[in-house]
C-alpha cells in the first residue's frame, strides 16, 4: 500500500488531515478571539468530511427507498453530522456572544492584552 | 409502569423542565421548579441503583430499537453509582443556590440560570446513563454548552474569559473525542459501548483503532482536566457564580472520568491495552505529575477559590491513578474517590459561598478572623481541608488507603510513598487558610459579619457531614466501587 | 432602515419578491425529509434565513416589529416541548420513549406521524434560535 498508488482514492484523507491541522494550528496560535474561533470552526469541518467520507458507498446511490436501486450509501453518518454541525453551531454562537461581552467590559480581544489586564487587577 | 421507564425519566423530566423554566419567568418559581425536579431525579436514580443491584444490568431502549440498530441506556453498577452523585449534589445545590444566585446573577436573569442548571443537570445525567458513543457525545456537549453559559454569569469579568478559554479548549476536548468516535464506527460500523466491546478484539491491532484509542483519551482527558491539559479548571472554578463552582467542581469532571472509564475498561475490554499504546504508564505518570503540580501551585493562591480549584486538578490525579493501576483495589480507589471527592470539595465550596455571600471576597487577606466571626463556615472548611488531606475517620483516608493498596499490591513501592508525600503538601495549602482564619485578628474598622443564612449552611453541613459520615461507615460506597471495580476488571483481562 | 440600504432599490425589490419564495421552499424542505434532503434543521435555517435577510435590507427594528421578542422566546421553548411531549405521549401509551409505532393503530402511520411532529419541533426550535442569535447580534449599538 503505497501513497502514490492509493492516492486518488485516499485524497479526501489528507483534505482531512490538513484542515484539521490549519484549524487547530489557528486555534492555538492566534491571539485574535474572533480568529481561534474561526480555526475551531474549520477543526469541526474537517471532522464532519471524515464523517461523511465514511458513510459513501460504492456504487451506492442516496440512501432513500426506491425502485431498480440494490445498495444504498449509509445515512448514519449523515444524521451524526447533522447532530454535530448543530453542536458547532451553537458553540459558535455562545463563543461569538462571549467575546462581544469580553470586549464591552475589557475593550479589546486581543488574548495577550487581556491576559495583561488581568494580572493587574 | 414507572418503574421501566425510570433510566429515560431520569433525563426527561430535568430536560421538559428547562424549557418550561424560559416560560416561567419569574426568579423565585423558576428556582422552586428546579429544586423539585432535582429531590425528583434523586430518588429516581437511588431506585436505578437498588434495581441494578438486584437484577443486574438495566437495558432500556429508546424508540424501541434495539441495539446496535438503536440508542440504548445501559445501567450497570458503576453508571448508577455516578447518577447518584450527580443527583444527589444536584438536589443539595438546588436549595443552596437560592440565597447565593440572588446576590450574584442579577435577578431578570435569575431564570436563565436556573435553566442552564437544569440542562447542565441533564446532560450530566444523559452522559452517565447513555450505552451509545456517538449519545455521550451529545450529551457532553449539552452539560458543557450550559456550563460555558453558567460559569460567565456571574459579576466578575474575568468569569467571560474563564468561560471563553473553557469554550475552546472544551470544545476542542469534545471534537478529539467525536474524531475517536468516528474511527471506531469506520472499523466496527457500531456505535453501541456494549457493542464495540464485543467487535474491539479483532481490530485491535490496526492502526486506526490505535488512533481512535489515542483521541478517545486525549479528548476526555482535556474535559476531566488532567494535568497538563488543565489549564481551563483554575480560572473557570474561581470566576463563576458560587454555585456553579459547587455543581461543577463535583460532577462535571468526574463524569468525565466515568467515560474514560467506560472508554478504557468497556470498550477496550478485551484487548491488552499496553500492546496497543503505553496508555496506562502515560496516565499514570501524568496523574502522579498533576498531584504534585497541583498541590504546589495551590500554596501560592491567594484567591482561596482558586486554590481549592488547583486542589481539585491534584485529587483528579488521585483518581486517574487509582484507575490507571488497573486492579481491583486501585480501581475501587478511583471509583470511591469521585464519590469522596464530590461530597468534600463541594461542602468545601460551599464554605467559600458563604463566605462570599457574607463578605462579599474570596481573598485570603480579607478572611482575617474569620475563624471567630463565621465559626461554622470555617469550621466546615476546616472539617474538609481534614478530609482533602486524608486524616483518619473522613472520605479523604478511605481513597488514599485504597490507592496505596493499590500500588503495594503491584509492588509499586515509590508510588505509594508519592501518595503520602502529596498529601502532606495539602496540609501546607489548608494551614495558610487556618492560620489566617483563626491566629489573626479581624480587621478594624469593619462591621460585625454574621453567619450565612440558614439555607446555605444546612446543605454545607449534609455534605461536610456526608465526607465524614461515609469515612466512619464506608461499607455502601466500598461495596458499589468494588463491585463496579470488579465488573470492570473482569471484563477486562 | 439606513439610507445606504434606501439606495440599493434591486436589492430592496428583489429581497421583497424573493422572501415568500424563500419561506416556501424551507416549508417544503421541512416536510419532505423522508422522501429527499431535508428535514428540521435545514428547514429551520432556510426559514431564518428569510428573515435574515428582511433584516439586513429593512433593518433590525423593523424585522423586530414583523416578528417580536416574545415570540422568538416563546418558539425557542414550544418546539423543545413539541418534541419532548412527543415523547411523553408514546411513554402514555405504552411504548418506549419515542416509540413512534405506538402513536396510531398501524404501526408505519406512527411513525409516519411521529417523525413529522418531531421534525416539526426541530424546525420550530432552530427556526427561533437562529433569528434570536441574529437579531442579538445585529441589534447592538456598536
Amino acid at each position: 500500500m503505497t501513497v502514490t498508488s492509493d492516492f486518488p482514492g485516499l485524497l479526501i484523507y489528507w483534505v482531512v488531515i490538513v484542515l484539521m491541522m490549519i484549524g487547530f494550528y489557528i486555534v492555538i496560535s492566534q491571539n485574535n478571539m474572533v480568529k481561534k474561533i474561526v480555526g475551531l470552526n474549520v477543526f469541526q469541518v474537517s471532522v464532519f468530511l471524515l464523517y461523511i467520507t465514511m458513510g459513501k458507498v460504492k456504487g451506492g446511490t442516496a440512501p432513500i427507498l426506491a425502485d431498480g436501486f440494490e445498495v444504498y450509501s449509509n445515512p448514519l453518518p449523515h444524521v451524526l453530522i447533522l447532530t454535530a454541525i448543530v453542536v458547532g453551531v451553537a458553540t459558535t454562537s455562545l463563543g461569538l456572544a462571549l467575546v462581544v461581552r469580553i470586549m464591552d467590559s475589557y475593550g479589546t480581544i486581543e488574548d495577550d492584552e487581556i491576559q495583561a489586564l488581568e494580572d493587574d487587577t | 409502569m414507572i418503574d421501566q421507564h425510570l433510566p429515560i425519566l431520569q433525563i426527561i423530566i430535568p430536560m421538559i423542565a428547562a424549557p418550561i423554566c424560559m416560560f416561567l419567568r419569574h426568579h423565585f418559581w423558576t428556582w422552586l421548579l428546579a429544586v423539585v425536579v432535582s429531590w425528583v431525579c434523586l430518588p429516581i436514580s437511588i431506585a436505578l441503583l437498588i434495581q441494578v443491584l438486584e437484577h443486574g444490568v438495566i437495558v432500556y431502549k429508546l424508540g424501541g430499537w434495539a441495539a446496535p440498530v438503536g440508542i440504548e441506556y445501559r445501567i450497570d453498577t458503576l453508571n448508577a453509582f455516578i447518577l447518584i452523585i450527580v443527583a444527589a449534589i444536584g438536589a443539595i445545590v438546588m436549595p443552596y443556590a437560592r440565597v447565593s444566585v440572588d446576590k450574584e446573577v442579577p435577578r431578570d436573569r435569575a431564570y436563565l440560570f436556573y435553566a442552564m442548571m437544569l440542562l447542565c443537570l441533564t446532560g450530566l445525567l444523559g452522559i452517565t446513563i447513555t450505552g451509545d458513543a456517538f449519545n455521550l457525545f451529545v450529551f457532553l456537549e449539552i452539560s458543557s454548552l450550559s456550563s460555558y453559559v453558567l460559569i460567565s454569569m456571574g459579576r466578575d469579568p474575568r468569569g467571560l474569559t474563564a468561560a471563553y478559554r473553557y469554550l475552546i479548549l472544551g470544545t476542542l476536548g469534545a471534537t478529539f473525542y467525536i474524531i475517536g468516535v468516528g474511527l471506531m464506527y469506520m472499523m466496527t460500523g457500531s456505535l453501541n459501548i456494549a457493542d464495540l466491546a464485543t467487535l474491539m478484539p479483532a481490530i485491535a491491532d490496526t492502526r486506526t483503532i490505535q488512533a481512535a484509542l489515542a483521541f478517545l483519551t486525549v479528548g476526555l482527558c482535556l474535559k476531566l482536566a488532567l494535568f497538563p491539559l488543565h489549564m481551563w479548571l483554575p480560572n473557570a472554578y474561581a470566576f463563576a457564580p458560587s454555585a456553579v463552582t459547587v455543581f461543577l467542581a463535583s460532577t462535571a469532571t468526574k463524569v468525565s472520568v466515568y467515560a474514560l472509564i467506560r472508554v478504557v475498561f468497556t470498550i477496550f475490554a478485551g484487548v491488552n491495552i499496553l500492546e496497543i499504546l503505553p496508555v496506562r504508564d502515560l496516565l499514570m505518570g501524568l496523574a502522579i505529575a498533576g498531584m504534585f503540580a497541583g498541590s504546589a501551585v495551590a500554596i501560592y493562591q491567594s484567591n482561596i477559590k482558586r486554590m481549592l480549584a488547583y486542589s481539585s486538578v491534584a485529587q483528579l490525579g488521585y483518581m486517574i491513578l487509582g484507575v490507571s493501576m488497573a486492579n481491583i483495589s486501585g480501581v475501587t480507589a478511583g471509583i470511591v474517590h469521585l464519590f469522596n471527592h464530590a461530597v468534600t470539595k463541594g461542602g468545601m465550596f460551599m464554605a467559600m459561598g458563604c463566605i462570599m455571600y457574607v463578605i462579599g471576597s474570596v481573598k485570603l487577606e480579607d478572611m482575617a478572623g474569620l475563624g471567630k466571626r463565621m465559626p461554622v463556615t470555617m469550621a466546615a472548611f476546616l472539617a474538609g481541608g481534614f478530609s482533602l488531606i486524608g486524616v483518619p475517620l473522613t472520605v479523604g483516608f478511605i481513597s488514599k488507603w485504597y490507592l496505596i493498596q493499590g500500588a503495594l499490591e503491584n509492588g509499586w513501592w515509590p508510588v505509594a510513598v508519592l501518595i503520602v508525600l502529596s498529601s502532606l503538601l495539602a496540609v501546607i495549602y489548608i494551614w495558610r487558610v487556618v492560620e489566617v482564619a483563626y491566629f489573626q485578628a479581624p480587621p478594624e474598622g469593619k462591621e460585625a459579619v454574621t453567619e450565612a443564612p440558614m439555607s446555605m449552611i444546612i446543605p454545607m453541613l449534609v455534605l461536610i457531614g456526608a465526607s465524614y459520615y461515609f469515612g466512619i461507615d464506608a461499607t455502601t460506597t466500598l461495596d458499589v466501587a468494588g463491585q463496579a471495580a470488579e465488573v470492570l476488571i473482569g471484563g477486562a483481562k | 432602515m439606513n439610507t445606504r440600504m434606501q439606495q440599493k432599490v434591486v436589492l430592496r425589490v428583489v429581497s421583497k419578491f424573493l422572501i415568500p419564495f424563500i419561506l416556501l421552499f424551507a416549508l417544503y424542505v421541512q416536510w419532505h425529509g423522508d422522501f429527499g434532503p431535508g428535514g428540521g434543521f435545514q428547514a429551520g435555517v432556510i426559514f431564518a434565513a428569510g428573515f435574515i435577510l428582511y433584516a439586513l435590507i429593512y433593518g433590525v427594528e423593523r424585522t423586530r416589529q414583523v416578528i417580536p421578542a416574545w415570540v422568538t422566546r416563546s418558539l425557542l421553548s414550544v418546539g423543545v416541548l413539541l418534541y419532548s411531549g412527543v415523547g411523553v405521549a408514546t411513554l402514555l401509551m405504552g411504548g418506549e420513549f419515542l416509540n413512534y409505532s405506538v402513536l396510531a393503530h398501524v404501526p408505519t402511520h406512527g411513525q409516519h406521524l411521529g417523525v413529522l411532529l418531531v421534525e416539526a419541533g426541530v424546525g420550530i426550535t432552530v427556526f427561533s434560535a437562529m433569528t434570536t442569535i441574529f437579531i442579538a447580534f445585529a441589534g447592538q449599538d456598536s
